[in-house]
C-alpha cells in the first residue's frame, strides 16, 4: 500500500505519479490522505489500480477515470466521475451536482445523496445512488443506467435520449419526453446486477422499483412539439 | 379609369420580397430557418479599414529582400509544451458529422504543409485529422460527445469551447440526414434521430468553475497542452478578463460573421457583435491585466485574405482562425458545379443548405458518393496554396507599413473609412484624428 499525504506532497506529485502507472500493475493499492476537499484528485488515471480516498474531495475527483477503482472514504464535490471511461468510483457519503456527468462507462456508486444534473450528458456509465438525486438528473442522459434507491427531484431525464433509469422512491417530476416504462424481465435482471455491484442488494429489491426512458417523441423536430423543448 | 399615369409598383423597404418569401416559408413549413455558414448582412468589417504604408517618416522594408516573419508561439504562459506554428492563419474548429471524413483529412494536409495547425469540432476526433494533421487542436464542448481521456493526451492543445460567433448562447445541432452509422457512433446516439449539443456545460457554470475545470484538463494532460478558451463575440471585455482569470493560455474570439454548420437563420443574423468591434475590447481586457502578447489572441469570423489577417494582427491579435474560407478553398460553393446548385434549388457562391448532408462539392456531407467526388489531396494542396497566399499577402502590407514581422503591425497602421468602423475599431477616420467615442470632434 502506497500512502500519498496530499497535503504535504502536492496535487501535481499525486497525478503525476498516478498517471506513471499506466502500463504498470506492481503497485495496486494507493491511500490518499489529506485531501481537504481538493478539486481534481486522481483525473485521468489508466491503470488497474485500487485508490482510497480518506476525506472528502473537491470538484472532479476521479474524472476521465480508466480501469481504477476509486474510493472516496467521504463526500465528493462537483463533478466526481466526469466523463468516466471505465472502472468504478465509489464515494460514502453525498455527491455534489453532475455527478457521472457525460460518463462513458465503468460504475459510479453514491452511498448518500446526489444533488441535481446526476447523470447530465451521460453516455454509457451505470450509476447506482442509494439515497436521493436532485433535479435535472439526467437531463440529455444518452446511454446507461441510473438507479436510485430514493427519491428523484424535478424535471428528471428531461430530453432524455437512451439511458435507462429507475427510481424506487417518488419523482417530483418527469421531464420533457421523459415517460414510466414497462418492467420487464431482462429490466429486472439488469436492476438485481446492478443493485449487487453499487453494494445495494441487501437494502432493496428489484420489483421495487420503476422504470422511466424516453417517449422517443422529440428525435425529430416538429413544430407541434415546439411547447416541450 | 382616367389617362392619369399609375403609380409604379413600389416595394417595401420593410416588407421587401425576401422578408414576405420567409413569411411564407415560415407559415408553410411551421419551422424555422436553419442554415450553414455566417451572416450574410453587411456588417462594418476589416474592409472598412486600411493600411496608411511607408513615407518619407516611415520607410518600408525592401518587398523581396528582407525578412519579415510570420511564425507564432501559442500557449507560452502555463503549458509546458507551447506550440509553434510557422504562419499565423490557423483553422478553426469544424465537426466531424458537419464535414466529411475526406474534408476533414483535407484539412489537415493543406494546414501540416503550410505549417499551422487545425481544430476538431462537436463529434470528437478522427484517424483522418489526428492522422493529417502535425499540430491538433482538440475542443471541449458542451455535448462531450466523443471526449475520452485518450484523444485528450494526444492532442497538441486543448479549446474549451464556450461559445461560437454564429450563436452566442445557442447550442448544437447536427441533423438526421447526417447521423450515420459512423457518426452516431462516435456521438452515442441513435442513428437518424436530429441531435442537440447544449449550449452549456454539464459539469461547469461560470468563471471559477471553469478554473477548476482548466485545472482538471491541466492535470490529467500533466500540464503539458496549451489550453484555449473560445468565445462568442459577445461580450468580450468581459469574457477575455474572465478566461484569463481562469487560465487560459489562448483566447479564441469568434465574431458574428464566424460561420456554422447549421444553425437558425435568426440567431446568425441577429446575435453578437461583428468581430471589428469584438478585438479592441478584448486587447483592451488583456492590457488591462498585463496579459497581451503573454496570453495570445487568436480572432476570427469572416476573415477572406491577407489583408484582413494584417489588419486584425495590427490590431491586436496574435493570429487568425478560418472556416468558411478554408471551405471555399477545398472547393466548395464552385461555380463548377452550378448544375447541381441549381437541381437543389440555390446558386454557386450562395449555397449554405450544408446541415442537409447534399453538398454536391462531397465536403458538408456524410453521404459516401458525395463525398467519395472529394480528393482530400487535391483539396489538401488548394488549402496549402490559399494559405500560402494568405500569409504572402499580410507580408506584403506589412513589409510595406516597415514591419518585420506580422507582428509588429499596429493599430497606428490603419485609417478608418467609415464613422461606424472607426468606433468600433478604435481607428481613426482617415485624413483625422478622430475616434467616435475616444477623440473629441
Ligand atoms: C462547417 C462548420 C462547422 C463548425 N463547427 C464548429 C464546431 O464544431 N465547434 C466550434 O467551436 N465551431 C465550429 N464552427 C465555427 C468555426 O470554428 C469558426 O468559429 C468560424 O467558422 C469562423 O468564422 P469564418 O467561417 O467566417 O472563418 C464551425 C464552422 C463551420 C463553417
Amino acid at each position: 500500500m502506497q500512502t500519498f499525504d496530499l497535503e504535504a506532497q502536492g496535487l501535481r506529485a499525486l497525478n503525476a505519479s498516478l498517471h506513471a502507472l499506466k502500463g504498470l500493475t506492481n503497485q495496486t493499492a494507493w491511500e490518499i490522505i489529506n485531501p481537504k476537499g481538493s478539486h481534481a484528485i486522481a483525473v485521468g488515471v489508466d491503470a488497474p489500480i485500487e485508490i482510497t480516498v480518506r476525506g472528502s474531495t473537491g470538484y472532479y475527483c476521479a474524472g476521465m477515470n480508466k480501469q481504477a477503482t476509486i474510493r472516496v472514504k467521504g463526500s465528493a464535490g462537483p463533478g466526481v466521475a466526469e466523463n468516466m471511461m471505465s472502472g468504478t468510483v465509489i464515494v460514502d457519503g453525498d455527491a455534489s451536482q453532475y455527478a457521472g456527468a457525460t460518463g462513458n462507462g465503468g460504475l459510479l456508486v453514491i452511498k448518500g445523496n446526489a444533488a441535481s444534473r446526476c447523470g447530465i450528458s451521460m453516455k454509457g456509465i451505470d450509476i447506482v445512488v442509494h439515497g436521493n438525486i436532485g433535479h435535472m438528473s439526467c437531463f440529455m442522459a444518452q446511454s446507461g443506467n441510473v438507479v436510485v434507491l430514493g427519491d428523484a427531484g424535478d424535471a428528471l431525464g428531461d430530453s432524455l435520449y437512451e439511458a435507462r433509469l429507475f427510481v424506487r422512491g417518488s419523482v417530483k417530476s418527469l421531464g420533457a419526453d421523459c415517460i414510466e416504462k414497462e418492467m420487464r424481465p431482462e429490466h429486472l435482471a439488469l436492476l438485481a446486477d446492478l443493485l449487487k455491484r453499487g453494494e445495494a442488494d441487501g437494502k432493496a429489491k428489484p420489483e421495487e422499483f420503476k422504470r422511466y426512458g424516453s417517449a422517443r417523441k422529440l428525435y425529430n423536430f416538429n413544430i407541434d412539439n415546439a411547447s416541450a423543448y | 379609369m382616367s389617362d392619369f399615369p399609375h403609380t409604379p409598383p413600389r416595394f417595401s423597404a420593410t416588407f421587401s420580397p425576401a422578408i414576405n418569401a420567409e413569411i411564407r416559408r415560415a407559415a408553410a413549413s411551421g419551422i424555422y430557418d436553419i442554415r450553414g455558414a455566417g451572416t450574410k448582412r453587411h456588417l462594418p468589417h476589416f474592409d472598412d479599414l486600411l493600411f496608411l504604408g511607408a513615407s518619407i517618416s516611415r520607410y518600408p522594408l525592401e518587398g523581396y529582400r528582407e525578412k519579415c516573419t510570420t511564425d507564432v508561439w501559442l500557449g507560452t504562459r502555463f503549458a509546458k509544451k507551447p506550440i509553434h506554428l510557422d504562419i499565423p492563419v490557423t483553422i478553426a474548429g469544424m465537426s466531424f458529422g458537419s464535414l466529411s471524413g475526406p474534408a476533414k483529412e483535407a484539412l489537415g494536409r493543406g494546414a501540416s504543409e503550410a505549417g499551422t495547425s487545425t481544430t476538431t469540432g462537436d463529434g470528437g476526433m478522427t484517424e483522418e485529422e489526428r492522422g493529417h494533421s502535425k499540430t491538433l487542436v482538440y475542443q471541449v464542448l458542451p455535448s462531450r460527445y466523443g471526449m475520452n481521456p485518450d484523444d485528450l493526451r494526444r492532442a497538441d492543445c486543448i479549446e474549451i469551447v464556450v461559445g461560437q460567433g454564429a450563436k452566442p448562447g445557442g447550442g448544437g445541432m447536427l441533423l438526421g440526414q447526417k447521423i450515420t452509422d459512423r457518426v452516431a457512433k462516435m456521438r452515442n446516439l441513435p442513428k437518424g434521430i436530429d441531435q442537440r449539443s447544449s449550449s452549456r456545460h454539464p459539469d461547469w457554470t461560470g468563471p471559477d468553475d471553469l478554473e477548476i475545470k482548466i485545472l482538471e484538463i491541466r492535470e490529467i494532460t500533466d500540464w503539458e497542452k496549451p489550453i484555449y478558451v473560445k468565445v462568442g463575440g459577445a461580450r468580450p471585455y468581459y469574457d477575455t478578463a474572465l478566461a484569463v482569470k481562469a487560465g487560459a493560455d489562448v483566447v479564441v474570439l469568434d465574431g458574428m460573421q464566424g460561420g456554422t454548420a447549421a444553425t437558425q437563420d435568426v440567431f446568425i443574423e441577429h446575435v453578437g457583435m461583428p468581430i471589428l468591434a469584438c478585438i479592441p475590447l478584448a486587447v483592451q481586457a488583456l492590457q488591462d491585466l498585463g496579459m497581451h502578447r503573454k496570453v495570445q489572441l487568436i480572432v476570427s469570423g469572416g476573415i477572406r485574405t491577407g489583408a484582413d489577417v494584417a489588419k486584425a494582427m495590427a490590431m491586436g491579435a496574435d493570429a487568425v482562425a478560418i472556416g468558411t474560407a478554408a471551405l471555399i478553398a477545398l472547393g466548395d460553393n464552385d461555380p463548377k458545379l452550378e448544375a447541381e446548385y441549381q437541381k437543389l434549388g440555390t446558386t454557386a457562391d450562395a449555397y449554405d443548405d450544408w446541415h442537409e448532408g447534399k453538398d454536391p462539392a462531397g465536403i458538408t456531407t456524410q453521404n459516401p458518393e458525395l463525398f467519395n467526388r472529394f480528393d482530400p489531396v487535391l483539396g489538401g494542396r488548394r488549402l496549402k496554396n490559399y494559405l500560402k497566399v494568405m500569409t504572402l499577402e499580410a507580408q506584403t502590407i506589412a513589409r510595406a507599413c516597415g514591419k518585420n514581422s506580422l507582428h509588429n503591425l499596429e493599430p497606428e497602421d490603419l485609417c478608418a473609412l467609415t464613422i461606424e468602423a472607426a468606433a468600433m475599431a478604435g481607428i481613426p477616420i482617415a485624413g483625422t484624428k478622430w475616434i467616435p467615442g475616444k477623440t473629441g470632434f
